[in-house]
């Protein structure tokens, strides 16, 4: 404190060991520390999607060519969507399984719109690392559970799309969607 | 730093006097890679790989500015412009295949200068620096051929970079903003490959800048050598030029000849035929694999098919990958030992080649279909790795005994020398 004296004394300031300078100091660091963080903020934000990638969120499709059994592959947000009409026998197929025993536990019911239970929109998208699972055109592989197969590291999935066995931790994605009639539906 | 009896830079026409004076830039490369850096007498080829690592990234930065000049990072004309540099663009394909196999050519480089690294201690005190700065150089390394890669938005492009993001996806709660932030959208499209193009051009600039803080870092303690022995007297070495320019020569005129081979006789070897496919986001190849240097890190990746403890085993598998890397910035204080050289730790240089062998199978399993028997040996091989850096070294370090050691590089080259009257 003693040697603090003179200089607090010289500038005027009480001798408390703050002096102005301390002040101006802390003031300049943080209004420039502020405006460095002004500056990264768009320098990161303008890597998120833009707004024309966003703009692409919903799409629209018509289904009633799709007859049981069969699937298509649609595209929202540039990437698959699976739309499957399933067959009676799918569905008890999907039904019969013990929901408890799964690793991401769902019920057919739960990822299906109520009144259009036959209708399984997935994205398609393995959970795992990105790749686009088979089966859901004519002739590709279905896997053991008769859903879809991941050829990348092996996944399958069963009927009502959930990962049955490999390293996917989750069943496929159901997106946002609604039936705007019997036979559109809106994705997004 | 320089040992007291290197050369001096004196420089004798009045031109080069006057620029002395003013910006000693020779004085510096001369005391840097010159006639005044003293080396030890006794370094193997094994040495000469630091050298052709700086060669092959001089290669990857001349052949890459000219690729630039051609190419177009937009995704309806990326493929058709890799293949205008192929087909019409003068020398383009030369350029091309010089530059995908000058990526190659520098893993094998960097590989064996990592391995080297390994075998004769060269992380260990007062090198720990120079070994953290060769960590970052790889990582970086391997961000930019990663990023090259998805460049000619063929298949393996387009699925390597979903897969590759896939992995941030895998991070708890923040992973798919990450992802999403990652591509500029929900997939690979337009905005992924301008930025990895832009990014692909800047950071071999970056390599070369850390680059240079390990050849500085590496002249302060000066080069190791075989033996571990630090230099004593003037009798331990030689300078820099012309010794050492004179065999890094000769080992350039080989590699070159390899390297040569390859570029014209066996181009597309170690790439994948898919990649000649046009990127198609709605269906993805039956085989998925990174490029062969990644094969290792890929190959611990899917070695975790099972969930450790509360840990879901995609995660586990990101983790573990980059854990492999990040494991080697912690070596220098993994091995205790004071010896530096395996050529005098029995013990440590049997578990090396074990290492080695891990590597090995990691590589051949990381490039094979994900099913047995590679699910296992990967697993096996992932094992080993871990309990190498983590266990094995620590504990061999503690118990070893090791072999005598010569008084001096010049005693381990010339034999024992009779005392100075």
């Amino acid at each position: 404190m003693a040697e603090n004296a003179d200089t607090a004394t010289l500038e005027g300031t009480p001798v408390e060991g703050v002096r102005r300078r301390d002040f101006i100091n802390i003031a300049a660091v943080s209004a420039a520390g502020v405006g460095g963080l002004a500056v990264v903020y768009p320098l990161i934000s303008q890597m998120s999607a833009s707004a024309d990638v966003l703009a692409q969120s919903s799409t629209e499709v018509d289904i009633s060519a799709i007859a049981p059994g069969q699937a298509i592959k649609t595209v929202f947000r540039k990437q698959p969507v699976f739309i499957r009409n399933l067959t009676p026998v799918e569905i008890a197929e999907a039904n019969k399984v013990d929901v408890s025993s799964l690793r991401d536990p769902q019920t057919l019911a739960e990822r299906t719109k109520e009144g259009h239970e036959n209708w399984l929109i997935t994205m398609g998208v393995c959970t795992h690392l990105g790749c686009v699972p088979q089966g859901a055109a004519e002739g590709e592989v279905k896997g053991e559970y008769g859903g879809y197969f991941c050829p990348c590291h092996g996944s399958h999935y069963d009927t009502a799309a959930r990962i049955r066995k490999g390293p996917a931790p989750t069943n496929l994605v159901v997106p946002d969607y609604a039936f705007t009639s019997d036979t559109v539906v809106k994705i997004g | 730093m320089s040992y007291p009896w290197a050369n001096e830079y004196k420089p004798s026409h009045p031109a080069m006097v006057w620029l002395d004076e003013r910006l000693p830039l020779p004085r510096l490369v001369y005391g840097a890679v010159g006639g005044g850096y003293e080396v030890p007498r006794n370094l193997n080829y094994f040495w000469n790989f630091g050298f052709l690592a700086g060669l092959c990234l001089m290669i990857q930065i001349v052949t890459g500015v000219v690729l630039a000049m051609h190419y177009a990072p937009n995704t309806l004309v990326a493929f058709d412009s890799t293949e205008h540099i192929m087909r019409d663009v003068n020398w383009g394909w030369l350029m091309r295949y010089a530059h995908a196999n000058g990526a190659s050519a520098f893993f094998v480089v960097v590989y064996i200068h990592i391995f080297r690294g390994f075998y004769f201690g060269s992380y260990k005190a007062p090198r720990e620096m120079i070994w953290l700065l060769g960590v970052v150089i790889f990582l970086l390394m391997m961000a930019t051929a990663f990023m090259g890669y998805v460049l000619p938005w063929g298949q393996m492009s387009f699925w390597g970079a979903q897969v590759i993001t896939g992995l941030f996806g895998a991070i708890p709660l923040v992973g798919e903003p990450i992802q999403h932030w990652l591509l500029g959208g929900f997939a690979p499209d337009n905005a992924a490959l301008n930025r990895f193009f832009s990014l692909h051009f800047l950071l071999p600039f970056v390599i070369l800048g850390v680059v240079i803080l390990h050849i500085w870092a590496l002249h302060i303690p000066g080069s190791s050598n075989p033996t571990g022995v630090e230099v004593k007297s003037e009798s331990d070495t030689v300078p820099f030029h012309p010794y050492y320019t004179a065999k890094d020569g000769w080992t350039v005129g080989l590699f070159m000849v390899i390297y040569s081979t390859v570029v014209f006789f066996a181009p597309n070897m170690l790439g994948h035929p898919d990649n000649y496919i046009p990127a198609n986001p709605m269906s993805t190849p039956a085989l998925i694999v990174p490029e062969w240097y990644f094969w290792p890190f890929y190959a611990i990746l899917r070695a975790f098919t099972f969930d450790f403890f509360f840990i879901p085993a995609k995660l586990m598998g990101v983790l573990a990958m980059f854990a492999a890397i990040l494991i080697w910035f912690l070596l220098p204080w993994l091995d205790r030992s004071p010896v530096r050289s395996a050529s005098y730790r029995p013990l440590y240089r049997k578990f090396f080649y074990a290492l080695v062998v891990a590597m090995v199978v990691l590589f051949w399993c990381g490039g094979a279909h994900a099913e047995e028997p590679y699910i296992m040996l990967s697993q096996l091989a992932t094992l080993y790795y871990f309990a190498h850096f983590l266990i094995i070294v620590p504990i061999v370090s503690s118990i070893e005994r090791p072999d005598p050691l010569p008084y001096s590089i010049t005693e381990s080259v010339l034999g024992p020398q009779p005392a100075k009257a």
